[in-house]
């Protein structure tokens, strides 16, 4: 499949070919190669924003400009920027911008009510290989449809957070004095249809926000309006083709998928924006329990993630539910050329002396912060090695051959450990029981298997060391 | 007008006025902008601000506003490929050999994952459901609460998989036999199996313990005992190819008439390798490829995107990836997000883990899975129905979505 591939060389002509080291490239061949592979923007080059390049740049920025058009929601530290997609699959280069995923609140729901739940989204938080992953924006939705009550919701909203907005309002005249009091945030407005098209345009360009466009499971519509809208001269178009959840959800799925093709790999313009998904909708047919519908809605997103949507509106705030939905976003959003990992080598927990005991994990990320922490809660005054296993968990990197006896015997040698401590006692990962015997071979220490899952640790060390010498 | 609207421009315009001016086409919409400080424009939601006339001061306008929509058409992206992915037959029925009494076909596919706007799958895929012949394998706890009845009894924990929970296939790992565990026979083990074709009448999966050397002799013994019922062994591995025994294992599965799991973790090349080696003992329609499933967390996205790439390189004509892949999302409950107990904003973790496996299970499914190894009953009934929506388009209905913002929840 055709790549969205620019070569270096083709940037390079362009560039100022002074290599003066301002984007902190040695040369300018360097930063081209960094832009075809974007890992760096055009604005890291100072000189290519002066007056004189201008006809470069532009040349430029319509090379490398993504099919899926990037748009900033939000204004401040807390915007977010949805969009930019360079490819159709996550192996053909990385996914750019990760899923913001917005909460929704109505303007019927009591301002204590209202306040609680904004403040729940703001304090969301789950700490994930050294991240912390959170959610991202507020959507107001006009239940009512009193112009009234829907701007008093978003003052309210806007005096409890900072968080990026959706505005959702189909009727204009309930609009208007929401976007009058917010726009200097740059909400998104959600949604022209075919009914309102031409109010919401003119909203969008008086206050020149973004504008989403709802066509529920009708592409000759969204493709309609998109360009009706572009021809009006609204630019930043966000694209609902509609979620449906249950019955429809194959539709959804096509529709996101063959929006997505047409773009990527048909090169068609006019969808050429991000598209949003609204998990949400699976509370609108509510099966009576509210578990369902949530458990509905979180699969759904994980589906709407996996296949395209670049921005999502939900509704359920409960930790089960969101923690799925925001591991996967994290995951297919890392960049397939690098490997999660972390430095190999020897780490010192605490105040380890030479009666201290010695475990061993791999540096794949996840593995070892999740070892890390686990040793971190349990107090234990100790040393890690860390081994290069190209960034793959234990169990992985056993089946691929990737960690091996071998590589555990010279681990031990290279980091020094056997300086540090004076026993011969190597606790290892209970997923790696197999290697046992072999590394007690080749290393001439004693193995211990350790736990299965590190959060055993802690306790394995109160019940096991120190090693009864044999 | 409040404060802090001060300045801003702001007009009131209704579809009334919209259409009025529609009615005139040389007045352009943007004639109409008005500053709100020169005529006070009242911003009630219920009056109409119809401006006199417009202002012939402004500037006219540089581009001419649509007034009425622009149709156009979406045509579907349908693609062409030079290739498809094998169909694998599993299970045998006494017509050609066996005793089940129904056989799953998996592969086929002729286009990416459920594009069923291109063209629909030629096979749903299939789920296995797991059975262990010990109960030295400890079980998350959201699990045991569904088997506990049979823990001790791999035929009828078949049972209960494909009666109540409507698995279309039972996996019995093997695990006793592993050298660390209980070290059983592979006579012993061949016994289990015997049992559970006994008790059920779907196609199995046969699981080895992950040994390379105990594994080649237990698929061996259980290829001869269940000849003709084509099991799927699970699974046939590069180390075995390195220690001399895989030659052993694919000639007792072309003899006794069984199909391989190639399992290689996470890179293609490897996958293609060990599949080139197999091709010497064995039909390819004898083989589906296990390329490792890691869990949601815990790099299920090396996962998603090696299928994609496997299924992808397939059909453009790769003839080394032409296999059906299946997924061991039962990988899932390794996560400990999938089973430990959290803070209570993370609660209950009864629903949290079988999510955790829906989660991993549909994104793999839309990445290419044709057979899906489980566990949770809840999950693998979403993963059904969610197969049975996809295979059945159309069912989308336009008006249900029409105003669901103003919904209440």
């Amino acid at each position: 499949m055709a790549k969205a591939e620019i070569s270096p060389i083709d940037i390079y002509k362009f560039l100022p070919r002074t290599n003066c080291g301002e984007c902190g490239e040695k040369t300018c061949m360097a930063f081209a190669t960094k832009l075809a592979s974007r890992e760096a923007r055009l604005k890291d080059c100072p000189p290519l924003l002066k007056p004189e390049f201008k006809e470069a740049y532009q040349k430029l920025r319509e090379m490398l400009k993504p099919p899926v058009k990037e748009i900033t929601i939000g204004a401040g530290n807390k915007a977010v920027r949805i969009g930019g997609k360079l490819v159709m699959y996550r192996h053909e280069l990385a996914y750019h911008n990760l899923t913001p995923i917005a909460i929704d609140v109505t303007d019927v729901t009591s301002e204590t009510e209202l306040v609680k739940r904004v403040k729940r989204v703001e304090e969301f938080l789950y700490k994930y290989i050294g991240r912390e992953l959170t959610l991202d924006a507020i959507a107001v939705r006009s239940v009512s449809n009193d112009p009234t009550a829907f701007k008093s919701a978003v003052d309210k909203v806007m005096e409890t957070t900072d968080l990026p907005l959706i505005l959702c309002a189909l009727n204009p005249e309930v609009m208007e004095p929401a976007l009058i009091a917010s726009h200097e945030r740059r909400p998104l407005i959600y949604a022209a249809t075919t009914d309102n098209w031409r109010d919401m345009a003119e909203l969008a360009l008086m206050y020149k926000c973004p504008l989403a466009v709802l066509a529920p499971n009708d592409l000759d519509l969204l493709k309609s309006l998109a360009k009706t809208l572009t021809e009006y001269g609204v630019e930043d178009l966000v694209l609902d083709p509609g979620t449906f959840t249950g019955d429809g959800v194959s539709d959804t799925i096509n529709n996101f998928t063959m929006i997505r093709r047409a773009v990527c790999k048909g090169r068609d313009e006019t969808l050429g924006y991000p598209l949003i998904g609204t998990p949400i909708t699976a509370w609108l047919e509510g099966e009576g329990k509210p578990e369902l519908n949530a458990w509905r809605e979180a699969y759904v997103a994980s589906m709407l993630m996996s296949r395209y949507a670049d921005l999502l509106i939900m509704h359920s705030l409960d930790g089960w539910v969101q923690l799925p939905t925001v591991v996967w976003r994290f995951n297919i959003y890392t960049d397939p050329r690098k490997p999660v990992a972390v430095e190999p080598g020897l780490r010192v927990f605490g105040k380890p002396n030479e009666n201290s005991p010695v475990m061993f994990t791999t540096n794949y990320a996840l593995t070892y912060f999740t070892v890390q922490s686990d040793i971190e809660s349990g107090g234990a005054d100790s040393y890690l090695i860390v081994i290069d296993t190209e960034g793959l968990s234990v169990q992985s990197a056993i089946a691929g051959r990737r960690l091996t006896s071998d590589m555990v015997a010279d681990a031990i040698r290279e980091t020094g450990v056997e300086q540090k401590v004076r026993h011969r006692h190597l606790i290892i990962p209970g997923m790696a029981a197999r290697l046992s015997g072999e590394i007690e071979e080749l290393s001439k220490w004693h193995v211990k298997v350790g736990p299965t899952d590190s959060s055993g640790i802690p306790k394995f060390l109160k019940e096991n060391w120190p090693p009864k010498e044999d | 007008m409040g404060e802090e609207e001060k300045g801003k421009r702001a007009i009131r315009f209704v579809p009334d006025l919209l259409e009025m001016l529609s009615r005139f086409q040389e007045l352009e919409l943007e004639d109409v902008l008005i500053e709100a400080e020169e005529l006070e424009l009242d911003i009630q939601p219920t009056t109409l601000a119809i401006p006199p006339t417009a202002p012939p001061t402004l500037a006219p306008p540089e581009k001419v506003k649509p007034t009425e929509l622009m149709r156009v058409k979406f045509t579907p992206p349908v693609m062409e490929y030079p290739s498809k992915v094998l169909e694998v037959k599993l299970g045998a029925t006494k017509a050609s050999g066996g005793t089940r009494g129904k056989t799953v076909v998996v592969g086929g596919a002729t286009s990416p994952a459920f594009y069923t706007f291109e063209r629909p799958p030629p096979n749903i895929p299939a789920i296995s459901l797991d059975v262990f012949d010990t109960k030295e394998v400890p079980l998350p706890k959201a699990i045991r609460m569904h088997v506990e009845e049979v823990t001790d009894d791999p035929a009828e924990w078949a049972k209960l998989a494909v009666e109540k929970f409507g698995a279309d296939m039972v996996t019995v790992h093997l695990m006793s036999t592993d050298p660390l565990i209980e070290d059983a026979s592979p006579t012993k083990a061949a016994k289990t199996i015997e049992d559970v074709l006994q008790a059920v009448d779907v196609p199995i999966i046969v699981g080895g313990c992950g040994d390379p050397k105990k594994d080649a002799a237990v698929f061996e013994k259980v290829a001869e005992t269940a000849e003709g019922e084509r099991v799927l062994l699970s699974s046939v591995t590069l180390d075995m190819a390195e220690a001399g025994i895989l030659e052993g294992v694919a000639n007792a599965a072309k003899k006794y008439g069984h199909v391989v799991l190639a399992f290689t973790a996470l890179d293609l090349n490897l996958a293609r390798e060990l599949n080139r080696k197999l091709y010497d003992f064995l039909p390819k329609d004898s083989i589906i490829m296990d390329l490792t499933t890691a869990a949601l967390g815990y790099g299920l996205e090396y996962t998603f995107s090696i299928m994609e790439r496997a299924r992808i390189a397939a059909l453009m004509g790769d003839p080394e990836l032409q296999h059906p892949l299946l997924s061991g999302t039962t990988n899932t409950w390794a996560a400990r997000e999938a089973w430990l107990k959290m803070g209570p904003e993370w609660e209950p973790r009864e629903l949290r883990g079988p999510l955790w496996e829906t989660v991993t299970a549909v994104a793999l499914l839309l990445a290419g899975v044709d057979l899906f190894l489980m566990m949770h009953p809840a999950a693998v009934r979403t993963l059904k129905e969610t197969m049975n929506e996809f295979i059945n388009p159309g069912k989308a209905e336009s008006e249900k979505l029409a105003n669901w913002v103003s919904a209440e929840i």
